[in-house]
């Protein structure tokens, strides 16, 4: 009796390891690089994006179903997560699903993507036009040599100050810190970014070191460059200015949103940020700067300093089947009349340029002009496949040595040795 | 326990025959009743593959597969292939591929550097946490269990931390602890709460205690409950003191809820992720499953050899645990369902 109960259960338990193994089995293998080769392919498509806040997406594709009966676009939403959209898509990706045509992509993720075989790239047939973007947007959306996704909406950073204190924003980092002793004087803290351990962080630490004139990595998005004075140069001027209490202490903690808040309050001199607290900075009701701040662009070291960008791109699947109308839809949506369409409805920065020059759009956005001297002097974020871990390095190493447990030259060692050991494999 | 359902089955079941008839027929019919058991089970046995034993299978297959590399040549990845045990050496030895094939320590700023860091940041929550949880909602529960005006009322208010969602909770506890928030109003202070190592650290600690006190103390009531209250008229006539009859009443006979409670939370602190992902900190705060997910965007097969790792010293701890201090989760549930005190 007692046998045979043994004898069933390790009967059964070999039943259940042979099911999970067989299981196992088919999840394992599938090669990447499978791309639908037919690039005339016309039909149906749909659209891929995160929560489209401002009621914008909508509007442009039924207007693009009107004149395209047979080529209708349905409107897939994503979540307002970041994160969740970028897995959404992975996740989407690797099923081979055709079902997502065209898809809008955070510009950090354009490497990875195209790297993996999931993005088909916009040459040949597919070719788009792309002479008229800022230049930076095209940068960002391009993986060796060869563009991917295709510029949409971008963004960068500026620096926000108060007019009541300071008649002309300085033009340099050094001019900058020279009038910290307005700030002091006046019982405020001088300057803060978003030094938080998060993306962030990666953000501001770019800025520092490409406005210095340093690179995080080399051409091929993945050897590190960080071993130069000019990097140590963009470090370092983070690094004392919060030793000297330039930047305050607690901007350790600052998010976008906490910076905002801290500006809005009235506690700091210089603030760098997107542009969309222009809009929160004026209208708030707790905000006690109203009409007292203006923007310039990022201060450099002997001119303007180099931003880095945000925004997103857009991008056929390499597992599209109706390739040919999703470029015709991404041209669509790089037109002049959309782009001007999401300015005016959702504050979106186009990418085309002639719209910052637009006067009406300037009287809606008074910070369009500086967004655009910021933009063009941007540096994309390294467009490498391996940016998850590029990103971790800097974020890890910059803010040890923000806080003052790493030296500089410390940091960007060890910055420079995680960078090349998450290239190598693994 | 099978065993004697089964018997029981047996018993009832089996239709009346003559003894000479019993004795050959028995084995057989025994036999067919096996076979039958056994095919009953199937559906079972495959639910249990597909949703357990798939998901553990196939993360230990994927451990051993190394995460696509990029050819250089194209600037496409391909398939990384067998990886032997590179994947775990990553993780328990820090060892990083160097681009020529061999390997080198892990740098700071890789995840691999952090393993341990990380494994001392989930043990140090996990002792510091239950151990104060068990003391505070031992103290709540010793307050619920008598009877006073108000109790009902008391017992609810008490399980209102442990019913708000973790991802709320960290949020709110996110503003009290900013730099301009109400802890360091309330103290003067301008300590960095969400930045700062230890800080960050404390603040966490503070936060679950906050939170999951109410759980330890209903498990701990729920024991408490069980205990006669003749025990203590008869402990009172002896002439106990309170905190005699506290350490030779009621602690031992609440000791199997108690063990239990432990376990539990145990189990729950080593696996915790959502506080200290919403809440901040950075790799002060990083416990295991916070290290999981970061890999994961990083490359899933060292995700797998890491998840695998962790889910071998979870288990480890948890059999030492029943093993040294006799914790015993189902006859503890049967005792108290039949209202037995061990």
């Amino acid at each position: 009796m007692k046998a045979s109960r043994r004898t069933r259960l390790a009967a059964g338990f070999a039943l259940v390891s042979a099911a999970a193994l067989a299981l196992a089995g088919c999840s394992s293998g599938g090669g990447s690089n499978a791309q639908n080769q037919d690039t005339s392919g016309r039909g149906p498509i749909t659209y891929v994006q995160g929560k489209d806040n401002n009621n914008l997406i909508r509007p442009i594709i039924a207007e693009w179903n009107k004149a395209h009966p047979d080529e209708k676009v349905t409107f897939k939403e994503q979540s307002d997560n970041a994160d969740q959209q970028h897995d959404d898509l992975v996740q989407h990706f690797q099923a081979k699903d055709s079902g997502y045509d065209v898809v809008a992509v955070d510009v950090i993720w354009t490497a990875e993507f195209a790297a993996k075989g999931w993005l088909q790239p916009l040459t040949g047939d597919l070719k788009i036009d792309t002479s008229k973007m800022l230049k930076p947007t095209v940068e960002a959306g391009t993986y060796n040599g060869t563009l991917y996704t295709a510029p949409w909406v971008t963004d960068g950073g500026l620096l926000y100050y108060r007019t009541d204190l300071i008649k002309t924003p300085p033009k340099t980092w050094d001019e900058m810190m020279a009038d910290c002793k307005i700030a002091k004087a006046n019982n405020i803290g001088c300057y803060a970014g978003q030094y938080a351990d998060y993306e962030g962080l990666t953000v501001n630490v770019a800025e520092a070191i490409n406005t210095a004139g340093g690179t995080i990595v080399g051409k091929d998005g993945k050897t590190p460059t960080l071993d130069t004075p000019e990097a140590k140069k963009g470090l370092e001027m983070l690094v004392d200015a919060f030793k000297d209490g330039d930047i305050p202490k607690e901007a350790l903690t600052y998010q976008e949103e906490q910076g905002r808040q801290a500006f809005e309050a009235g506690q700091l001199l210089f603030h760098r940020n997107w542009p969309y607290i222009y809009s929160l900075a004026s209208t708030d009701g707790s905000s006690k700067v109203k009409g007292k701040f203006a923007v310039a662009p990022l201060p450099g070291l002997d001119g303007t300093g180099a931003s880095s960008l945000g925004g997103h791109n857009i991008a056929v699947s390499a597992y599209s089947k109706h390739k040919a109308t999703a470029v015709d839809f991404i041209k669509f949506m790089e037109s002049e009349k959309i782009q001007r369409e999401a300015v005016v409805k959702a504050s979106n920065a186009p990418a085309l340029a002639s719209l910052y020059d637009d006067p009406e759009l300037n009287k809606q956005l008074p910070y369009l002009s500086t967004l655009k001297t910021s933009i063009e002097n941007a540096v994309p974020r390294p467009v490498s496949p391996f940016y998850p871990a590029i990103t971790k390095a800097i974020e890890e190493n910059s803010f040890a040595a923000l806080k003052g447990e790493k030296t500089v030259d410390q940091a960007l060692s060890d910055m420079q040795k995680a960078i090349k050991t998450a290239g190598s494999g693994s | 326990m099978s065993s004697t359902a089964m018997g029981a089955a047996r018993d009832s079941g089996a239709p009346p025959r003559s003894p000479r008839q019993q004795r050959g027929g028995l084995a057989r019919a025994q036999r067919a009743r096996n076979r039958n058991a056994f095919f009953l089970i199937i559906p079972s046995i495959v639910l249990l593959a597909v949703v357990i034993g798939y998901p553990i299978v196939s993360a230990i297959v994927m451990a051993f597969q190394k995460d696509a590399g990029l050819d250089a040549a194209t600037g496409f990845f391909v398939q990384g292939g067998f990886a032997g045990i590179s994947n775990f050496t990553h993780w328990l030895l820090q060892q990083c591929p160097t681009s020529d094939g061999g390997t080198t320590s892990c740098p700071p700023g890789n995840l691999g550097a952090q393993f341990w860091s990380s494994t001392f940041t989930t043990f140090f929550f996990t002792v510091v946490t239950v151990i104060c949880e068990t003391v505070f909602g031992f103290w709540m529960a010793i307050i619920m269990n008598r009877a006073f005006h108000g109790r009902s009322l008391v017992r609810t208010a008490i399980l209102v931390p442990w019913a708000i969602p973790t991802a709320v909770t960290a949020k709110l506890w996110f503003f009290i602890f900013s730099v301009a928030g109400i802890v360091n109003s309330l103290f003067a202070t301008k300590i960095l709460w969400t930045s700062d190592d230890w800080p960050a650290r404390i603040a966490i600690i503070i936060i679950d205690v906050w939170k999951t006190t109410p759980f330890m103390a209903l498990l701990i009531l729920a024991g408490l409950q069980l205990i006669p209250e003749e025990v203590y008229e008869a402990a009172r006539v002896d002439g106990a003191t309170t905190w005699k009859s506290f350490w030779t009443i009621t602690l031992p006979l609440v000791r199997p809820a108690l063990l239990v409670a432990v376990l539990f939370r145990i189990l729950d602190a080593l696996r915790m992720y959502d506080l200290p992902a919403i809440f901040g900190g950075g790799d002060a705060t990083a416990t295991w499953s916070v290290l999981v997910v970061q890999q994961m965007r990083q490359g899933p097969n060292a995700a797998s050899a890491l998840s695998t790792i962790v889910f071998v010293f979870i288990f480890l701890v948890a059999f030492l645990f029943v093993r040294f201090l006799g914790a015993n989760v189902v006859q503890t549930t049967q005792a108290q369902q039949k209202g037995e005190l061990k």
